[in-house]
């Protein structure tokens, strides 16, 4: 029953939360209704008992991917109410779409049953004795070691590719170059001069 | 009353449709855009975490944990090229990346 009570309170926040996403005005108020759906769905992940992942949502994604985006929204001086001149003429066909891409969805959702047997049969017995972050770790670092590591490939390749786009050195900034500050010998930096006494340097 | 598999899963699509929605809705804000997509991977994930929870399989809380990374790679790369295209261009209009245009 409360589990109950808190999945309709999550769910409703998360759903109304999402809208706000795409109907707010300002993208700095969208991005933060973002971070209120994620909080949401996370406390769903709780309920349906994937706590790591609950974690994970909380940790990583608001603790950066959304604030990377408050980030390059905060950055960027942009015009935000010139890009949302087409809201209302992009109304109908995105609601026509919308709409019916929801209406068939719940018509399949409806439809939905799962034949117990698959359920019997599930590679993954629950894990009755060991918490959700210990049963996913014994099967994320054993079975799927690949994909675990190619994971980690894609977000080597992503840092790669971000600073690669983002770098870039302006011409006519005088840069230190530690190389030749270290390469530099006595005969080329100090010269003496014989001065005669009396004559001073011309 | 209990909440099964479809609750989980109603909510799921609801949230998908929004990310659709606000693709259309905010043709030109490619920041929205890519919140819209963050949403739409949300849906995906919640999918994958109730199919796994209900059916007894931890396979799907590993597979929406690589969805996680792709998604984070994914916005990490979104927003450099947007930061990239603003420095050049000095606008996020999405109807104004045409310099490829032939």
């Amino acid at each position: 029953m409360l589990s109950a009570l808190f999945f309709y309170l999550f769910a409703t926040i998360l759903v109304g939360a999402g809208f706000m996403v795409i109907a707010a005005k300002n993208p700095v108020h969208a991005v933060l209704y973002l971070i209120l759906a994620f909080f949401n769905a996370a406390g769903l992940f709780v309920l349906l008992g994937a706590e790591f992942l609950a974690m994970i949502l909380v940790v990583v994604y608001v603790g950066a991917v959304m604030v990377l985006f408050l980030f390059v929204v905060m950055m960027l001086d942009v015009d935000f109410a010139e890009l949302r001149a087409g809201f209302i003429k992009y109304l109908p066909v995105g609601a026509t779409v919308g709409l019916l891409l929801l209406v068939e969805l719940i018509l399949i959702l409806g439809a939905w049953a799962t034949a117990p047997e698959t359920v019997a049969e599930a590679p993954t017995p629950p894990a009755v004795d060991i918490s959700n972050t210990e049963a996913l770790g014994l099967i994320l670092y054993t079975r799927y070691v690949y994909l675990f590591e190619a994971a980690g490939l894609i977000l080597l390749v992503a840092m790669v590719g971000a600073i690669v786009l983002t770098l870039h050195h302006k011409r006519d900034v005088k840069r230190q170059s530690i190389s030749q500050q270290v390469q530099r010998t006595r005969a080329e930096s100090v010269e003496l001069v014989n001065v005669e006494t009396g004559r001073g340097l011309s | 009353m209990t909440i099964g598999l479809s609750h989980y899963l109603t909510v799921a699509a609801i949230l998908f449709t929004l990310g659709i929605f606000g693709i259309f809705l905010n043709r030109k804000n490619v920041i929205v855009i890519l919140m819209s997509v963050e949403l739409m991977l949300l849906a995906v994930n919640l999918n994958l975490v109730a199919f796994s929870a209900f059916h007894a399989d931890l396979v799907g809380q590993i597979f929406a944990m690589i969805v996680l990374t792709v998604a984070a790679a994914e916005a990490a790369i979104g927003l450099a090229i947007v930061v990239v295209y603003f420095r050049n261009r000095g606008t996020i209009d999405v109807a104004e990346i045409d310099l490829l245009k032939g």
